[in-house]
């Protein structure tokens, strides 16, 4: 069958089973819309308002749902628009594929109009990307993105089409076997297996520290039945959150500069840190050399360059956390540390481990806990990036994988609609929660009119404190309260706003109002903002300094 | 794996060398500026890097030659391991590798001096490749030690322009530089 590049494009996208995809329409894609229209009965497009959000869409889609995100822009400015969103789902391994439209190749490097070196923008925060320059290589090409996107330790892969390649015709034919995995990835050998368990088994104090792999490989049952079978604590570091149910006994919650004391405490107890599906990030280690000091790590990662990067490892399993902990679970035999139980029920329910935020006052807490009465267990709560998104990891009890829709890695403030958006839709329109702050949302929030066309049952919950919360937090403990550009003083009416988007609309000024708000809130049909004021000088603790360890903790404001 | 590949940095690796890495890559457009970049933006330092396609043109071979400890090389070998385009890297034994370097040098030759340029040419088995009156270019090839001892000689009498292509090197005896992708066709033990 001839088609075009640009046919070719959709065909491949449609043939690997993806059926939605997010993006903006110009002048070098335009023959790939015109492919999106006459497919419409089986791929649906879902036009933004700007790239960035599109691209947060895609990344927000695939951690919502485990399946590759597919953005679509076109060349120049619209491919840079996507560049944070790429970077965004770059850190925290989000299986996105880009789409972006080029000038034609005669075209190519002579600066015309709307032309970018998207390949050379984007190498450094994808997978991997590619300029396609033969049509014949097009539909492998894309098969073989989708699958980088997907395999091994996920990530964003780019395309870009220049429009000559989309207009020419080609055969084209539906693939007929599989495409190979790019690296191919082996499974952890039986000798490092061996290794791991006899070190477990010595531990006195083991802790296992779990992240985003555990998230991403869907292996929360194997954790959870590794955790009993060497009966050992677990704590999350933000991007492993929702992989744990936070009312499990063995979970003490986040760990790191923002973590729970009771995690960051025990973990600093232990003798064996096991590490899975973590990366350690400086934000959750704090100092490195304190970190490891008296203890040893194993360390379970798919991605062999984490082994060693950033926190040296006693031993090392390489593969897939779930098969990995599978694989670990039938080698191990029950065993129970009385001693070491006893010793982190003592940390547990020492005061420092029950600082709960003041009563009868509209506080962040009180909003959160309220949203989680209301919530399913398996509605995704995402947030933009901030004081809030803290605030969510604190005190947020999550009760399933994937429910958690967060920038971690790179901490991009004004991911959160887009994002939101991305996994409502990848979950059929199921209601989601945004919690976000007055900076982040006047990042991005031109997606409310995305979020309206396509009536989304999307509350966002904007935690107002009149100021950039988190940089005024560290202008108050390290900058001698100089205020510098934090306290913005803007004269948004974010009711007004909503509505003029089309969107309900609601403010919340004391804890009395919480109730009623939510109440309308989870009743809408369609997306509600709501503008619920806090106190400017709320603070997120407890928090570890930059660099510091358990010791440095500051408890209390 | 566990022991020296685990990202020990405790002291006694923590020693600074010099290596030298052979690469098999997708002959692909982008594929110089992808290693290159990597380098650039983790903040590795590279010392010289030759490239040339192979017997297969879909396949370049590239000789990198870098500085750092144990806990650098590690990284830049894993890093470099997960570029889509890098099918093959190894750390190349340097008892057991021939490296060598290609060096075309022109001196400014004042009247006089050039027999004892011509003597100091061959004992270093340099090769005279062009020669005027008042400029020579000399060839030579070997290892960096040798280069280096060569310049050093000819500093005194003027070298007006210099270009080295950076080590290139290869595994002595039965050593091949294996493809990883056919090796894994087979396909067993893989995710």
């Amino acid at each position: 069958m001839m088609l075009t590049g640009a046919q070719i494009i959709t065909e491949v996208l449609i043939d690997e089973g993806i059926d939605k995809v997010f993006g903006y329409p110009g002048g070098a894609v335009l023959n790939i819309y015109d492919a999106l229209y006459k497919s419409s009965d089986r791929i649906r497009h879902y036009i933004t308002s700007h790239e960035q959000g599109a691209a947060h869409s895609a990344d927000g889609y695939a951690r919502a749902t485990g399946r590759t995100g597919v953005v679509i822009a076109t060349s120049g400015p619209g491919a840079t628009n996507l560049v944070t969103g790429i970077a965004t789902a770059y850190l925290d391994s989000s299986p996105v594929l880009a789409i972006t439209g080029n000038v034609g190749q005669p075209l190519i490097g002579k600066d015309s109009f709307q032309e970018v070196d998207i390949i050379g923008i984007t190498m450094p925060i994808t997978k991997h990307n590619y300029m396609v320059k033969d049509v014949t290589k097009l539909a492998d090409t894309v098969r073989e993105g989708l699958m980088i996107a997907a395999s091994g330790r996920p990530g964003p892969v780019l395309i870009d089409v220049p429009k000559d390649i989309q207009t020419a015709l080609c055969e084209y034919t539906p693939r007929q076997k599989p495409v190979r995995p790019a690296k191919i990835l082996k499974k952890a050998a039986e000798a490092d297996l061996e290794r791991a368990a006899e070190l477990i088994v010595k531990a006195q104090r083991p802790f296992i520290y779990a992240g985003g792999g555990v998230v991403i490989a869907n292996a929360a049952p194997q954790l959870l039945e590794f955790a009993d079978l060497i009966d050992a604590p677990i704590g999350l570091s933000m991007m492993g959150l929702s992989a744990v149910p936070a009312d499990h006994p063995k979970n003490l919650g986040m760990t790191g500069m923002h973590g729970k004391f009771a995690a960051s405490k025990v973990m600093s107890k232990s003798d064996l840190i096991i590490a899975v599906g973590i990366r350690f990030s400086d934000r959750a280690t704090g100092s490195k050399p304190e970190f490891v000091r008296g203890r040893r790590v194993l360390h379970i990662d798919i991605d062999p360059a984490e082994i060693g990067k950033n926190i040296p490892a006693y031993v090392a399993v390489l593969g897939d956390v779930g098969d990995v902990l599978s694989r670990l679970n039938t080698r191990l035999t029950k065993q129970t540390r009385l001693e070491w139980e006893e010793e982190i029920n003592g940390i547990r329910h020492c005061p420092d481990s029950r600082l709960e935020m003041q009563k009868g006052k509209l506080t962040p807490q009180a909003i959160i806990e309220e949203v989680r009465s209301r919530a399913e267990d398996d509605a995704v709560i995402a947030t933009d990036v901030g004081q809030h998104q803290m605030w969510v990891s604190q005190y947020y009890r999550f009760s399933a994988p994937r429910t958690l829709v967060t920038s971690g890695g790179l901490g991009t403030m004004g991911f959160g609609m887009g994002a939101a958006i991305g996994a409502c839709i990848g979950n059929n329109k199921k209601r989601t929660v945004l919690f976000t702050g007055d900076g982040s949302f006047h990042m991005n929030l031109n997606e409310t009119a995305t979020a309206v066309s396509n009536n989304l049952p999307l509350i966002v919950i904007i935690m107002n404190n009149n100021a950039l919360g988190m940089v005024r937090q560290w202008q108050t403990m390290f900058f001698d309260k100089r205020y510098s550009n934090t306290t913005l003083n803007r004269k948004t009416d974010f009711v007004k706003l909503a509505e003029a988007f089309g969107a309900g609309g609601y403010r919340i000024n004391n804890i009395g109002e919480l109730d009623g708000v939510l109440g309308k809130a989870f009743g809408a049909a369609g997306p509600v903002i709501i503008d619920a004021v806090i106190d400017s000088d709320e603070m997120v603790l407890p928090m570890i300094p930059p660099g510091g360890t358990i010791n440095d903790i500051i408890l209390r404001g | 794996m566990n022991g020296n590949m685990n990202g020990n940095t405790d002291e006694t690796t923590a020693k600074k060398t010099k290596f030298i890495l052979c690469l098999l890559v997708r002959n692909e457009s982008g594929v110089l500026t992808r290693i290159s970049g990597l380098f650039a933006r983790r903040a590795f330092n590279i010392d010289s890097l030759s490239v040339g396609e192979t017997e297969n043109p879909l396949i370049s071979r590239i000789t990198i030659s870098a500085f750092g400890d144990e806990y650098i090389r590690e990284q830049i070998i894993k890093q470099l391991s997960k570029l889509h385009d890098v099918l093959t890297i190894e750390l190349m034994d340097p008892e057991k590798t021939v490296l060598r370097e290609l060096l075309l040098l022109k001196l400014h030759v004042k009247k006089g001096e050039q027999n004892e340029i011509m003597q100091a040419a061959s004992v270093f088995r340099a090769k005279i490749v062009d020669l005027s009156q008042s400029a020579m270019i000399l060839e030579l090839t070997g290892d960096t030690p040798k280069i280096n001892a060569f310049i050093e000689f000819l500093v005194p009498y003027g070298i007006t322009e210099l270009c080295r292509t950076g080590i290139t090197a290869v595994g002595r005896g039965n050593y091949i530089l294996k493809n990883i992708e056919e090796e894994n066709e087979d396909g067993t033990d893989v995710l």
